[in-house]
């Protein structure tokens, strides 16, 4: 019998830490697909975040190094100025990325560092136990927001690709998210261009996923993908901002 | 060591071609008084040497984190600041400890705290010494006092770091930084140590990681215990100092940087009066030359401590005298530079007190 689906090579066979209905197994998955089928991995070295995913060099089976909270794509820069030639992505989430490293992200960014963030917006705070995240959508309760986000006090939730967009380094930004098959197999489109922006020398590009967290969000897996389709991505409209298949070009876009 | 001819430099300047002749191909950084002069030499400079990186960070925090990033490729790896950017760095030296990163951090002391003033200072004795970062870490700490000494110090720093995998500081202030003297460079190294811990992506080999999360409890303590025998080999093997005047003295003077070219000075000028006190100068701040303190002071009637912060070093004086010699203090705290004869001045009124002490 012809064998039509498996573990990719890339992902280490190790049972996940991750809650259940939790998205980083589906992107971990894919990167990992990603990272084969380009067949970048003896080059390639990935920069962990501070959060849930910390543990990612568990389970890719590409060379890792942790960094501080925030400070990945500094770090990434540093890796990548020394090796020219190596692939190298961080993996970050929306407090670590659009939060306290939000920073070291504009100006990695703007700088056109040659790097790959995974960005995972989940909208809350996951290892610390849900509270506000910068990209929690308005009226969202948080342990750290019992009676919701309210724009007055917390400002509105950061939209990072937006954000990004405009910056001339920039060479690849998309937003996905893994609440559905369909959703899924786009996330692996994005991740396979903007890796391939960066094998081309283009500048920085992000992936930015929605990813559900049931645990933080009170809500069960299934729950808690139908809530993406129905609330989150209004707030976070899907689809590429910069680079190779964007329809239309944002004003103000190189 | 082969040396080229002496040649005029300032002190920034100075350390910055002995960081590259010591084979240091990168360098991040973010433009801060009194040190501007190192960064600026770098960009003009590393602009000549093929593949050396320059680049000039968004602030003292990414700076830390790219010199972090490029140690993990097993670069030799260089920033520099002052004060205040240190204190902002302090996170990402934590992070370099704790993975071992080699790596060498330049900190030309200015007065404090907070934005203090830009004069010489070395009111970051404590932060440099006992880590500064959060965690339980140590890193080598330098402390030149001439710029011949700097530019040795600087070559040697990274040459530390590889071997221990540790992060290495060098303080100065901006005296040191600014102040031009003639100097011999040492030749560009030609060969650098192998690192295999190093990450250049898996190749066909199986992947690593490199960490500094360890949840388990008996894990980390491991870890710690490892850096911790780390720390008292160096503590063994690669302690500094300098004695001068010491074998007869009364009086022991203990500096370290500028502070101990100014009571040079001094106790070169009361020794011609026939005042019998002599100079410590530690070199290496961490690990500190406590036994040799001890030894050398054993037979002096006092030690006093002359700093340019208020009773910092003073505290690890006291811990290598450990109660048996008198130990003093002579602090003079922000930015402040006194002459050797006003210390001079200090150093005899205090020899006659303990003088006409012991006559009673």
């Amino acid at each position: 019998m012809k064998k039509v689906m498996g573990r990719p090579r890339l992902l280490k066979d190790v049972p996940f830490h991750y809650c259940p209905g939790c998205g980083h197994s589906v992107i971990h998955r894919l990167l990992a697909e990603v990272i084969e089928e380009l067949d970048i991995r003896d080059r390639c070295i990935g920069v962990p975040p501070c959060g849930c995913a910390v543990l990612a060099y568990y389970y890719l089976d590409v060379d890792m190094v942790e960094a501080a909270h925030g400070r990945a794509t500094a770090v990434a820069t540093g890796i990548k100025r020394c090796l020219p030639d190596a692939i190298v992505f961080t993996y970050q989430g929306d407090g670590d990325l659009a939060a306290i490293g939000t920073s070291e992200v504009i100006h990695s960014a703007n700088r056109g560092e040659c790097i790959t963030s995974i960005f995972v917006n989940n909208m809350c705070y996951g290892m610390t136990g849900g509270q506000m995240a910068p990209t929690s959508i308005l009226g969202q309760k948080t342990t750290t927001t019992p009676r919701g986000r309210d724009r007055k006090k917390d400002g509105p939730p950061l939209k990072m690709c937006e954000f990004l967009a405009p910056l001339e380094g920039t060479s690849y930004l998309a937003r996905g998210s893994v609440h559905d098959a369909k959703s899924i197999l786009k996330v692996r489109r994005y991740l396979r261009e903007a890796f391939r922006s960066q094998m081309d020398n283009q500048g920085f590009s992000m992936v930015e996923i929605l990813s559900p967290c049931p645990s933080n969000w009170k809500l069960s897996p299934v729950e808690s993908c139908r809530w993406i389709e129905s609330e989150m991505k209004n707030h976070f409209p899907l689809g590429v901002f910069k680079g190779s298949g964007v329809k239309q070009k944002q004003a103000g876009c190189a | 060591m082969s040396r080229e001819e002496k040649q005029l430099l300032r002190g920034s300047e100075a350390i910055a071609e002995s960081a590259l002749r010591a084979g240091c191909r990168c360098y991040f950084a973010y433009p801060i008084t009194p040190q501007n002069e190192l960064p600026e030499y770098m960009a003009r400079r590393m602009d000549e040497i093929e593949g050396a990186v320059f680049l000039q960070s968004e602030s003292e925090l990414a700076a830390i984190n790219m010199v972090f990033g490029a140690s993990v490729t097993g670069t030799r790896v260089m920033t520099s600041s002052s004060s205040p950017g240190v204190s902002l760095m302090q996170e990402g030296i934590s992070y370099l400890a704790a993975l071992e990163l080699p790596s060498v951090i330049v900190n030309i002391i200015r007065g404090g705290p907070g934005l203090g003033n830009i004069a010489p200072a070395q009111s970051d004795y404590f932060q440099a010494t006992r880590g500064g970062g959060h965690g339980d870490y140590r890193t080598i700490v330098l402390a030149p006092a001439y710029l011949q000494e700097a530019v040795d110090l600087t070559y040697k720093a990274f040459d530390l770091a590889d071997e221990y995998r540790i992060p290495v500081m060098i303080l100065g202030d901006g005296m040191m930084g600014q102040m031009m003297e003639p100097v011999e460079m040492p030749p560009f190294l030609k060969k650098l140590p192998k690192k295999e811990w190093a990450l250049r992506g898996a190749g066909k080999g199986k992947s690593r990681f490199l960490r500094s999360l360890l949840l388990d409890v008996h894990e980390l303590e491991e870890h710690n215990w490892k850096l911790f025998r780390k720390y008292e080999k160096i503590t063994r093997k690669e302690v500094r100092f300098e004695e001068y005047e010491t074998a007869d003295a009364q009086m022991v003077v203990v500096a370290y940087g500028t502070a101990a070219r100014i009571a040079k000075g001094a106790v070169k000028r009361l020794r011609e009066q026939g005042i019998r006190v002599g100079l410590f100068r530690p070199v290496t701040l961490w690990p500190f030359p406590s036994m040799d303190l001890a030894r050398i002071a054993r037979a002096a009637k006092q030690v006093l401590v002359f700093e340019m912060s208020m009773g910092q070093m003073v505290e690890d004086v006291k811990m290598a005298l450990d109660g048996r010699v008198p130990v003093d203090l002579y602090g003079r705290p922000g930015g402040i530079v006194v002459t050797p004869i006003e210390l001079s001045r200090i150093i005899s009124r205090r020899y006659e007190a303990i003088e006409h002490e012991a006559k009673r």
